[in-house]
């Protein structure tokens, strides 16, 4: 018998709100599976099943919040031992009266930020895409009912045919089965899910028939294209919102001052000239499509990737008072958030992307990070991080290391400088690169080689 | 392509790149970068979806001057024309 816990998933978390199970009692789960969505401070992550095995029990409702290490789900490693450890399980969840869900949400958590934050448009999120790929649904064909039209579970799970779900009945037998959609509709209206016909498999109560049991439908919330604008649910969005950006300020507050506290940090500045690169970049987008165009931050991003390969002590952790090199290379990306705060999740072997795959990785990434849905990997493996101001105009930035990492490496502003070359003077594009880096792994030295390596590598772009 | 619709198509492009933007009280004025906090890769993705709905597509050299709301209105309401005839000869 396995226990999931509540992973870390990263150096400052203390607790995660568990916002969605992907599996029910009863699923089998092999390593590498994602199995729930845990809202952190910073973000939604998927996180994966470290074991193999039969999920036995879920132990912890969806919109609970529990400390890092807090058993979330018991997994069975052999499908033999789940019919020992189901079946005493399942006892405690039979409810008192018969006919009520053992455990309602509460309305507040229930509105998770899955549906406070709306995706920028309708991606199909990767838990959702997953579980379409388990259950062999092709998503081209299912309607999205989420808000302005994303592909959520329950449309995944209508469009099968026979759900594989069937061995999670025996676990749950009394009581009134329903989607996590609907229960968190449910809360939200406050509907009573008793008094809801379900037209779902087996009965189920599906989202839409918690719409449809809502008196007056002037707009089902499932379809509206503005769900901040919907009068019920506004103040809920904005006070989710508003106490999640509170949250993620503390939390990078904590994760600063424990990095300025504990990381002697240096700092190097040097000017880059960007003409071959801007030139390069210029005439190969010139080409392409919008949708096919690398913006210089990918070119940056490329060259800081190879460098830290090539200077293995800006790349690795700074662990139990000694420095861990990395072999490969995670480069993390700090991205803005809009709503204020930011994330630097990870491009996953950035020095062995080419500048195509990179820049689709960005985009991809920023994308995700923004719609609040990251997986766990990227948000914990970034071997070295880089921040990009330069696109709201300032010169040079010197970042603050994101701890257990020992360098940080910032970009300002691509622009036009006065430039002396050969005792003329003339005008270049240029950038500022700088670096912090952690002396407790390197000196100065090491440090500027690094930063000189970056540029070496952007004289030659076409290389990149 | 009249104004109008060159409005409508930027608008709901903004719209869906920055969905926090309020979109109907917003100021044709407002700059991309500094007013409303668009990076590299949200200009990108707006000129993306502006090309998706009118088929304008922008070459990198014309970004310059398309720095707010009521220039890139102009610009896609005077090329959308242009395009449909290079695209549909």
């Amino acid at each position: 018998m396995a226990e999931f816990l509540m992973p870390s998933l990263g150096a400052d978390m203390e607790r995660g709100k568990l916002v969605e199970w992907l599996v029910k009692p009863g699923d089998y789960v092999h390593k590498g599976d994602i199995v729930a969505a845990v809202d952190t401070d910073k973000t939604v992550m998927d996180v994966e099943s470290f074991d193999e095995g039969v999920v036995a029990e879920l132990l912890v409702e969806e919109g609970v919040t529990v400390p890092v290490g807090a058993p979330l789900a018991r997994i069975t490693q052999t499908p033999a031992a789940v019919d020992e450890s189901a079946r005493p399980a399942a006892k405690p969840h039979r409810p008192a009266k018969p006919g009520r869900p053992a455990k309602a949400p509460k309305p507040i958590e229930a509105a998770g930020p899955i549906e406070a934050v709306p995706p920028a448009q309708a991606p199909i999120s990767p838990p959702v895409r997953q579980l379409a790929h388990r259950l062999g649904v092709e998503l081209a064909g299912v309607h999205g009912s989420g808000p302005q039209g994303v592909i959520t579970r329950d449309d995944v799970e209508r469009a099968v045919p026979s759900p594989a779900a069937a061995p999670a009945e025996s676990s749950r037998p009394e009581r009134i089965r329903s989607s996590p959609r609907a229960r968190r509709l449910a809360a939200e209206l406050g509907i009573d899910l008793a008094g809801v016909v379900g037209t779902g498999p087996h009965g189920e109560v599906t989202g839409p028939d918690i719409t449809r049991a809502r008196e007056p439908v002037p707009a089902a919330p499932g379809r509206t294209r503005k769900p901040g604008k919907l009068p019920a649910t506004a103040t809920a969005a904005a006070a989710e919102s508003a106490e999640r950006s509170a949250r993620l300020r503390r939390s990078i507050g904590v994760l600063m001052a424990r990095s300025k506290k504990s990381i002697p940090h240096y700092y190097l500045s040097t000017t880059i000239d960007l003409r071959a690169a801007t030139a390069w970049l210029q005439s190969a987008n010139a080409q392409r499509s919008i949708a096919e165009r690398v913006v210089p931050a990918a070119l940056l991003l490329k060259a800081t990737a190879l460098a830290a390969r090539d200077i293995p002590e800006m790349n690795g952790f700074y662990a139990d008072d000694a420095f861990q090199p990395s072999s490969a290379v995670h480069l993390g990306v700090a991205v803005a958030l809009r709503q204020g705060g930011l994330v630097a999740p990870a491009i996953h072997d950035a020095d062995s992307l080419s500048l195509d795959d990179l820049m689709a990785g960005l985009r991809d990434l920023v994308g995700r990070a923004r719609s609040g849905r990251l997986q766990r990997a990227e948000m914990t493996d970034p071997t070295i991080t880089v921040t990009n101001l330069g696109d709201l105009g300032v010169e040079s930035v010197f970042g603050v290391i994101y701890p257990p990492q020992v360098a940080l490496v910032g970009f300002g502003r691509v622009l036009e400088q006065p430039w002396a070359h050969d005792g003329m003077l003339g005008v270049r594009t240029a950038v500022t690169a700088t670096l912090s880096a952690d002396h407790r792994v390197s000196d100065g030295l090491r440090g500027a080689r690094f930063l000189a390596r970056i540029d070496e590598l952007l004289q030659k772009p076409e290389e990149l | 392509m009249t104004e109008d619709d060159a409005r409508a198509a930027v608008l709901a492009a903004i719209g869906q790149v920055a969905p926090d933007v309020d979109t109907d009280g917003l100021d044709d004025s407002a700059r991309f970068r500094q007013d409303l906090e668009l990076d590299s890769l949200d200009f990108l993705r707006l000129l993306e979806t502006v090309a998706g709905a009118t088929g304008v597509e922008t070459p990198e050299n014309d970004y310059a001057s398309l720095t707010t709301v009521h220039s890139l209105i102009g610009y896609v309401a005077a090329q959308a024309d242009r395009t449909q005839q290079t695209l549909y000869p």
